[in-house]
């Protein structure tokens, strides 16, 4: 099959998916205890002539199938609803926040897939030595911690006891000043946050990392290399890290779903103005549009995270055609 | 030669007995405040200190390994049965039953676990039974895509022949002769399911989703969100109780899955 085709199809694939997702989002609503009106609404004293809207818009009082195609009908026009606790519409609310999350989530996984892959390849030049003993016993460790108590610990530490570097939030859009000693103050703000999110993921990419490594160094193709005077780097590069891509692209692509979820957590420990953290404070206001509004975006990151991993997958292992 | 038992299995099996014994090993409700607010460990009669409502850190950790355990275990034990139920059905039917199973359970690996257990409890309310429920429907699929592997592998097996030819019927055949052929990878599985729970528990508590009644890890590192720049212990205790049990459970399974794999024997 061509990769236009295969692309394609995997996307006629994710259709169903995403569907599911939304016709589940409606069920949560019709079985949330008490009225649905008040997960459509959320539970904050809305206008009376807003309710009504709602009910007529959505058919609250028409059978289950009109009301679900009234919804998807909502969902499809991008219309998420009205947060009474922001007073905005949830779209443009998490729309507003989405920049800060993309920024926290890109660079806790840049630099996990850096630090993981150069982490997995040290450790596998010599099995069973130092430098792979303690790669596997940190990534052991590291894999078992809630990483948002990671980012309590980093707080305590480079923050509280320290004083190195701020605790909460981002750069203060007044008062950081331009050019290069801005970027250093965003960077500040940003380097704790991203360093607890990112450890799961060193863990995780040092982990396949390793493992497919051991497994080229044994082959053939490579004693071949060192006869012909390869240097070491050279095979790590040109040989091992070539054939061990694909597994590395699956791992992080099919964790898209726990970075995410490790964002809300991680956002809400440093008080990062990100998607993460408004699920936590929709949560605390029971503002159920906006919930629901970030798990649609969140199911649908997921589909699509795993859509582009498929693809990238196939184009880079030429054993899947 | 005998061997002495694991390391992991040991400190697992205390646990559970510390849980057990909660209420024997510290009497009393660990959730009663007292006076003595913010203590530092070390205190007269408080060893881990105090929180901010004057509660003793380590009668709250003790009864929180309840919560962690319970829904560990109760939700890695449902989700168990339900994917073993649908594996099994999937792996030894085949065709249609075979292909919903499969794109059930796909649909369930692409939800994002976490954020919809947390909107789930949101809405629904708190509540440890609903905790259990919401983390094993969503983490029965893995278990079903193994449990179906090996069944459809084994469908066609002389000792299957054997007991079909001896009358006994599918459902029989299945429960006595199959499965236990196949428990050794479901329960390193399994396994690896608790750790996975205790962290998604420990992540509710934190989003204050915990039962208000009952201490919890989880809920204890929400707290001490506000108190980290005065009472580190508050945070440090609790996060140090969640990675020690999950790193338990985890070297559980690995140890389990190195034991019974027959290359390393």
């Amino acid at each position: 099959m061509s990769l236009p085709a295969y692309i394609f199809r995997r996307l006629l694939h994710a259709i169903p998916l995403l569907l599911a997702v939304a016709v589940m989002n409606f069920m949560l609503i019709a079985l949330a205890p008490g009225d649905p009106l008040t997960a459509l609404v959320g539970d904050f004293p809305a206008p009376a002539e807003y309710v009504a809207k709602v009910r007529v818009d959505y058919g609250l009082d028409k059978p289950m199938p009109v009301r679900l195609v009234r919804y998807l009908g909502h969902l499809a026009q991008g219309d998420f609803g009205y947060s009474f606790a922001n007073r905005m519409p949830v779209a443009t609310l998490v729309w507003e926040r989405l920049g800060a999350t993309l920024r926290l989530t890109g660079t806790a996984l840049g630099s996990a897939a850096l630090l993981g892959v150069l982490l997995g390849l040290l450790a596998a030049r010599r099995e069973g030595g130092w430098v792979d003993r303690a790669v596997r016993m940190g990534s052991t460790a590291a894999y078992a911690l809630p990483e948002f108590w990671v980012g309590q610990l980093l707080i305590l530490l480079f923050a509280v006891h320290l004083g190195w570097l701020p605790s909460q939030g981002d750069a203060p859009l007044r008062g950081t000043p331009p050019g290069w000693e801005g970027v250093l103050v965003s960077a500040s703000y940003l380097l704790l946050p991203a360093f607890a999110l990112a450890l799961r993921y060193v863990a995780l990419i040092a982990r396949i990392t390793r493992a497919r490594a051991v497994e080229v160094l044994r082959a053939e193709f490579v004693l071949a290399a060192r006869a012909r005077g390869a240097s070491e780097t050279r095979i790590m590069l040109d040989h091992v890290l070539r054939n061990a891509a694909p597994a590395i692209i699956t791992v992080i692509g099919y964790n898209a779903g726990f970075l995410l979820a490790g964002s809300a957590l991680i956002e809400t420990v440093f008080g990062w103005p990100g998607v993460g953290r408004l699920l936590f404070d929709s949560i605390a206001a029971r503002d159920t549009p906006t919930m629901l509004a970030i798990l649609l975006m969140v199911s649908a990151t997921v589909v699509v995270a795993n859509l582009l991993t498929d693809v990238m997958h196939r184009l880079l292992d030429r054993r899947v055609h | 030669m005998r061997r002495a038992p694991p390391l992991p299995l040991v400190g697992v099996l205390l646990l559970i007995a510390l849980a057990l014994g909660a209420s024997w090993v510290s009497p009393g409700d660990p959730l009663a405040g007292s006076a003595d607010a913010l203590l530092p460990p070390g205190s007269a009669g408080h060893l881990l200190g105090t929180d901010d409502l004057g509660r003793d850190m380590l009668a709250m950790l003790i009864h929180g390994s309840r919560v962690s355990l319970a829904v560990g275990l109760a939700s890695s034990g449902v989700s168990l049965l339900l994917g073993v139920l649908a594996g099994a059905t999937a792996g030894w039917l085949g065709g249609w039953a075979d292909a919903v199973v499969m794109r059930i359970s796909e649909f369930f690996q692409t939800l994002p676990r976490f954020v919809l257990a947390l909107i789930v409890i949101a809405i629904a309310g708190p509540g440890i039974g609903k905790v259990i429920l919401v983390i094993a429907v969503l983490g029965w699929p893995q278990t079903a895509r193994v449990v179906r592997a090996e069944i459809s592998a084994l469908r066609g097996a002389a000792f299957v022949d054997a007991a079909r030819l001896g009358g006994m019927p599918a459902p029989l055949i299945v429960l006595r002769e199959v499965l236990p052929q196949i428990a050794a990878p479901v329960l390193v599985l399994a396994a690896l399911d608790v750790a996975t729970a205790i962290l998604l528990e420990a992540g509710l508590g934190f989003f204050g989703l915990g039962d208000p009644n009952l201490a919890s890890w989880g809920a204890m590192l929400n707290e001490a969100q506000q108190y980290l720049r005065s009472a580190w212990w508050m945070s440090v205790f609790p996060g140090l109780a969640i990675g020690i049990t999950v790193l338990l459970f985890n070297a559980l399974g690995d140890r389990a899955a190195a034991a019974l794999d027959p290359r390393g024997a």
